[in-house]
């Protein structure tokens, strides 16, 4: 997609997130990485956080680019210190969201225990995590999440180690907000990033995504292609699923959804809890009270509730000038959601569409995942709207009930 | 502050407008000044040090014998306003110290040797990208887990060397707890100026010295504000190579949309790796601090001129030295003393100044052997150069010292 750069540049809706100026980026025909960034980008916009306010830190590798092509402050560190990096920004100041982008090597690999430790603080962070199985970067070698007997670089006869379940292992660490998702899955990756956006604690994003230069071609997997129908055939959309059944075997099944998402005070609020009642209420945090901060906490809320607000309406009425039927026929259906938030829902599907699947060929992960993410969309959207108030409660059971237990065909 | 082994708190107070050319200095904030006369140990004059400063945000890891300025900071957070935060180890506190200082804070870390090791790779980040912080060394005897609660200065080059690739750093050398404590706002002041980590190299015999430390009032504690950058945002660069301090930091949340990576880059910050953009980075990264040292360079001297040996001595071997020097003095040896207050940049030009004059200089250290090579290096063979070394566990005794000022001028 990128044989004329400069058209590409002026014409792409994602121009303003983007560092346009620093592409075309470094990422392979068919790599994942891409389009999560593609719904990172869509992800923010829709939230409708200040992008002021938003800041991705990224360590090394592949996925550690990331800092490099997003136009928000963002920093490249070291190799698996992004987390304790972006720890620091975010209780430097806590106005800011900050954003961790970065692959599975990294997060889980040299930088596993800062991972597990931010998980247990329930830091304020979203953690975005591209697992391709592989380090990327330095030529395929195997990584933490490399399943059992998959071929790399560094396992030529077959990896004899086994690998880390990321749901699980956050979970246990004490995460607040959990899903997977694979690169196929663009919409559901964009609906997850935005909710994390919209909540405080400490959010972990996994997706999965093919590395076809290395990990695919040492395994014979096909291309990118090959993998986005593997995805849609092996993914099993399971909401609220407990996270100890959500291992990856070697080209096995791949349990998606969003598994986790409660409420947990985070780091700083416990930090506020504890200092108030030492120091009282003239308790201070970087020359700001809590009252104050609390104010202007709601400030921003409603800010970003109005940004919200502006754009449904937006997209509404693109929406009505917009003839095509079937779309028409699934918006009345959507409007029989919830009389709360009926312009998000209303919303949904042309968001949907907006965000759909990178057409890297138009082939078969289309048609289905349109179906799939259409009906997540449908379900997750009107919850997100509640998911940004604090209060918010644990749904994923009943959405594992509603939710259809497989996603194929 | 009047008591002899601290006439730098003076000195600094008189000389900080002029040494941070084009950074107005501004009196320190009094919420984090706890003015009066105390009796404390180094560690916790460190974490006083830093809360004049204006240090509002510390990431830490415990380990003796420096853990004393961690707890002090936590315990003093609350009232002033700032954050502690013990992280999961010391890889993971220097790099929270990235993130916090981009994220507008002045930030500090307390360490020793072990953890230090663990520090250098993004010590590394932090001379690379530029981010002003304070890290204090709080040596103790080594290789490895060696000597947990017993002195050392081994850890001299390291400090200096630690990090891979060519970059350079700022130390000083406190030798008293009152020392610690004026040191730390020095050393505040000089990173955020010349936007370097800046390392306090004490050790455990001053780290857990108790003391009078007099703090001043908040009006006598000249600080280095932090210097954001708030004009138009198509001019804005995170870096400017000219080789000098004084460059503004870019502020997470500011709008500015900065980018910083460890990779070699330009002002902008983005990525350029390519042999002539590291050469433009490196020079600027080095000769930024050595192109300064006589800015930044401070030393404590006596009786120097006429003298035929110089003991050039830095920490609590300076102390222990004082007591070599008078009973030489005594005994008719001319001897000057040269404290080394900064250690890194090292002094070379005075080095070189004394190495033409006097017959020998003695170098007293607790380490094998270590800053006495860089004197060596200077004094380029125009004196004797006699090393006093110690493996650490306990400071010199002070004949030994003595000894080899007597040896220096048969």
């Amino acid at each position: 997609m990128s044989t004329d750069i400069k058209s590409f540049k002026a014409g792409s809706p994602m121009s303003d997130v983007l560092r346009m100026e620093r592409m075309p980026h470094i990422w392979c025909p068919g790599c994942g990485i891409g389009s999560e960034v593609n719904s990172f980008a869509e992800a923010v916009k829709r939230s409708g956080i200040d992008p002021k306010k938003l800041v991705v830190v990224s360590g090394i590798g592949c996925t550690g680019r990331v800092a490099g092509y997003v136009n928000f402050d963002s920093i490249h560190t070291t190799h698996g210190r992004a987390i304790p990096v972006a720890t620091g920004v975010k209780l430097a100041n806590p106005d800011l969201t900050v954003v961790v982008f970065s692959g599975e090597g990294d997060l889980t690999g040299i930088g596993g225990n800062h991972l597990i430790h931010a998980a247990r603080r329930n830091m304020d962070l979203v953690v975005i995590c591209n697992n391709n199985f592989t380090y990327g970067m330095t030529g395929g070698q195997v990584t933490p999440t490399t399943p059992n007997s998959a071929i790399a670089s560094t396992t030529p006869y077959g990896n004899y180690e086994y690998p880390f379940s990321l749901p699980f292992l956050v979970d246990a660490a004490g995460a607040t907000y959990i899903a997977r998702w694979t690169s196929m899955h663009s919409r559901n990756v964009t609906q997850s990033i935005e909710e994390a956006l919209l909540r405080k604690g400490f959010s972990f994003i996994e997706v999965i995504s093919p590395c076809t230069t290395l990990y695919l071609r040492r395994n014979r997997l096909g291309d990118g292609v090959d993998m986005l129908q593997h995805y849609q055939e092996n993914s099993i959309l399971k909401h609220g699923c407990d996270t100890r059944e959500t291992a990856i075997d070697y080209q096995g099944k791949i349990v998606v959804g969003k598994f986790v998402d409660k409420n947990k005070p985070t780091y700083l609020e416990g930090v506020d809890k504890c200092c108030v009642k030492l120091v009282g209420d003239d308790y201070q945090l970087y020359g700001k009270t809590i009252p104050e901060r609390e104010a202007e906490e709601k400030a921003e809320k409603e800010r970003i509730a109005a940004r919200r607000a502006a754009m449904a309406a937006t997209e509404a009425q693109g929406e009505e000038a917009v003839p095509a039927k079937p779309r028409k026929a699934l918006a009345a259906k959507v409007k029989k959601a919830p009389a709360k938030a009926p312009k998000k829902a209303a919303a949904a599907p042309k968001a949907a569409k907006k965000a759909a699947v990178k057409p890297v060929k138009k082939t078969a992960a289309k048609a289905p995942a349109k179906k799939v993410a259409a009906k997540a969309v449908k379900k997750a959207a009107p919850k997100a709207v509640k998911k940004a108030a604090p209060k918010a409660t644990v749904k994923t059971k009943a959405m594992a009930k509603a939710a259809p237990k497989k996603t194929r065909k | 502050m009047k008591t002899k082994l601290s006439g730098v708190s003076e000195q600094a107070n008189v000389r900080s407008s002029g040494r941070y050319a084009g950074t107005k200095t501004v009196t320190a904030d009094p919420k984090g000044v706890d003015s009066g006369p105390h009796f404390m140990d180094g560690d916790h004059a460190i974490a006083e040090g830093a809360l004049a400063a204006g240090c509002r945000f510390f990431a830490g890891y415990p380990i003796t014998p420096s853990t004393e300025a961690a707890e002090r900071f936590a315990e003093r957070a609350p009232e002033v306003g700032a954050l502690f935060i013990q992280m999961e180890d010391e890889l993971a506190s220097i790099a929270a110290l990235i993130g916090a200082a981009w994220g507008g804070q002045k930030c500090m870390t307390v360490t020793c040797g072990p953890g230090f090791s663990l520090m250098t790779e993004n010590l590394g980040l932090a001379c690379m990208t530029e981010t002003p912080m304070v890290i204090a060394n709080v040596q103790r005897g080594g290789p490895s887990t060696g000597l947990p609660t017993l002195t050392a200065q081994q850890d001299m080059m390291q400090a200096r060397y630690g990090p891979h690739g060519d970059n350079a750093i700022i130390a000083l050398c406190p030798d008293s707890p009152q020392e610690c404590f004026d040191l730390t706002v020095e050393a505040f002041n000089l990173s955020e100026f010349y936007r370097v980590p800046v390392i306090i190299l004490t050790d455990e015999t001053v780290g857990h010295m108790h003391e009078k430390v007099v703090i001043p009032p908040a009006d006598q504690i000249q600080v280095v504000p932090r210097n954001n950058y708030s004009g138009p945002k198509e001019d804005c660069r995170p870096y400017k190579f000219d080789s000098q301090g004084g460059h503004p930091m870019v502020r997470a949340g500011d709008g500015y949309n900065f980018h910083i990576t460890g990779l070699t880059h330009n002002e902008k910050g983005y990525p350029v790796m390519t042999a002539d953009q590291n050469k433009i980075v490196v020079t600027h990264l080095m000769e930024k601090i050595n192109g300064n040292a006589d800015m930044i360079i401070r030393l404590d001297e006596d009786q120097i001129d006429g003298a035929e040996v110089v003991v050039v001595s830095y920490g609590i071997t300076s102390r222990i030295a004082v007591k070599a020097i008078q009973d030489a003095r005594k005994e008719g040896i001319k001897v000057g003393s040269l404290r080394m207050i900064t250690i890194w940049p090292f002094c070379e030009k005075r080095i070189r100044e004394i190495s033409s004059k006097v017959k020998a200089i003695v170098v007293p250290e607790i380490n094998y052997g270590q800053m006495v090579l860089e004197v060596e290096r200077n004094a380029g063979g125009r004196c004797k150069v006699i090393s006093v070394n110690h493996c650490g566990g306990a400071v010199h005794d002070p004949e030994v010292i003595l000894d080899a000022i007597r040896k220096a001028i048969q």
